[in-house]
């Protein structure tokens, strides 16, 4: 028996969110996303991408409309990851204790974590640096740490603010193409929050462009080329189509606030 | 070659100002009473060994207790005011009057209203050396990475857990940095009330015998005592030096770069 329509992951429904200074940041937003998708959210600053992680992340409430995600549901798991901007490492911890930490919060000592702390580090190529500081990586290698932390607990959405924003781009690219394999093959939620319109092509299954003032969703780009992607889908033709989409989508985004003066 | 060199260069520099005091003072003929040689002053050192280390002892003692209620105070007093900012605007004005006033000014007052003397010694270098530690720790608990912060609200980390796991090593270097100051700090509050307490009584350190020492003019006895009181501060420095460095030796900036360290 196969159901048509799975259940999403999270969603929001004509949500909005007004802060307690009156701003309203987002307006009657409606998105959801399922097990398996890499959603992006593309916008100008100030449009409200990363209060739409925040809600779904259990760290804002909405104003009104409806918000199901794994953070109200599971409360007792960590369903729920969450990759800053910066690495947002405990600069005092090793590697090895900053990827520990999610289950060490939840009790776990560190030797029934040690197999799991690992085999995550394995899997983001930081095997060798688990007694390294944070200070004695590059910026990529923190940011793979931060990524090994959020993927330690098996979480069913990933929410990613902006991660790779401070790397240049070969970091960029590789850690991009990394990231789509360790999503793929667990199957995560991903929720992913960038302004550069080709990390935005490249990853994504479908892109939603927000305008700003309020922040909402103004269009949806589905990005039809199956996983896993080729870097060299990054050349291709069809690469530069959706960009160029995507790039028209975002001026009407960034014109609109001028029209309503 | 020029590494040992380099490590050996403030002990040189030390060794030749204390020769060129020696035979700058043989040279010029100086009396005793008004510049001893460095060789006197050991001389004198070792005369008087039994009473300038009781003394000695008692200064201390005096410093290391104000010290160590100064880490307890100020880190209790601190954490009370992360906790309430209410509090801490009610009461850090307190704590600013007791640092801006001068202790030698307070030092009289305190030993007339309390009994024990010793009691009032530690109150009095109390005061002098909780303040760095107390605006430090402030400081410190405040600077946690609020990104950290929102990571330990996802994953419902409990009070304790965000202080523990948090909160404390974040505010560590700051702490740190305020017990560096509040170790020197402590030494001259105790110093200073004992000035002031005057050299009566058995139990007295050694600002006792530099003042016993001055009414008889024995100037190399000052100078020993001085010496000791020079060795204690410098111990005191190089001891929480060391406590800095291995505690942050690992990932703070501070203590990245050993080589350079001359602004604490």
């Amino acid at each position: 028996m196969e159901i048509s329509t799975p259940l999403p992951t999270a969603e929001l429904v004509n949500t909005s969110k007004q802060f307690s200074t009156g701003v309203l940041a987002l307006s009657s937003v409606s998105l959801s996303i399922s097990s398996g998708e890499f959603v992006t959210l593309l916008g100008p600053s100030g449009c409200g991408k990363s209060t739409v992680l925040r809600l779904i992340a259990g760290l804002e409430l909405p104003s009104s409309g409806v918000l199901r995600s794994p953070a109200q549901q599971h409360i007792q798991e960590y369903a729920t990851a969450f990759v800053f901007q910066e690495p947002t490492l405990m600069p005092w911890a090793s590697v090895f204790d900053n990827v520990w930490l999610p289950l060490r919060l939840q009790g776990s000592s560190r030797d029934t974590s040690c197999a799991r702390v690992d085999a995550a580090l394995k899997s983001v190529g930081l095997e060798d640096f688990a007694h390294a500081y944070p200070a004695q990586l590059s910026g990529g290698m923190k940011m793979r740490a931060s990524i090994a932390r959020a993927l330690i607990t098996d979480p069913k959405i990933l929410l990613m603010d902006e991660p790779f924003a401070a790397l240049d781009d070969f970091s960029r690219h590789r850690l991009n193409d990394d990231l789509l394999h360790w999503q793929q093959e667990r199957s995560i939620a991903t929720l992913f929050v960038t302004h550069n319109i080709a990390e935005a092509v490249f990853l994504s299954s479908r892109v939603l462009v927000m305008g700003a003032r309020p922040g909402r969703i103004i269009h949806e780009v589905t990005i039809d080329e199956p996983y896993p992607r080729r870097p060299a889908f990054r050349e291709s033709m069809r690469f530069v189509d959706y960009c160029r989409a995507l790039a028209t989508a975002l001026g009407h985004a960034t014109e609109q606030p001028q029209q309503t003066r | 070659m020029k590494r040992i060199l380099h490590k050996l260069l403030p002990a040189l520099t030390l060794l030749t100002f204390l020769l060129l005091w020696e035979l700058g003072v043989r040279w010029a003929n100086i009396p005793a009473y008004t510049l001893p040689t460095p060789s006197v002053i050991v001389l004198s050192l070792i005369d008087h060994w039994p009473s300038l280390a009781l003394s000695w002892w008692f200064t201390i003692k005096i410093t290391l207790g104000a010290l160590f209620l100064a880490c307890l105070g100020g880190v209790l007093i601190a954490s009370v005011f992360s906790l309430s900012p209410q509090i801490e605007r009610a009461f850090f004005p307190i704590a600013v009057v007791l640092q801006v006033t001068p202790i030698v000014a307070i030092a009289p007052l305190m030993l007339i209203y309390i009994e024990s003397t010793t009691a009032a010694l530690l109150l009095c270098a109390w005061i002098v050396a909780f303040f760095p530690i107390l605006s430090n720790t402030v400081t410190g608990l405040r600077a946690t990475d609020r990104n950290l912060v929102e990571l330990f609200r996802l994953y419902r980390a409990s009070p304790w857990q965000r202080l523990v796991l948090l909160r404390a090593p974040a505010a560590l270097p700051y702490f740190l940095t305020g017990l560096k100051i509040s170790g020197g700090l402590s030494l001259i509050g105790a110093v200073t009330a004992e000035m002031v307490a005057g050299s009566a009584g058995r139990q007295t350190g050694l600002a006792s015998r530099i003042l016993e020492a001055s009414f008889r003019t024995e100037t190399p006895k000052m100078f020993a005592a001085l010496a000791l009181l020079v060795l204690t501060g410098v111990i005191i420095f190089l001891l929480f030096n060391a406590l800095s460095r291995l505690l942050l030796g690992g990932w703070h900036s501070s203590e990245q770069s050993h080589t350079v360290d001359h602004n604490s």
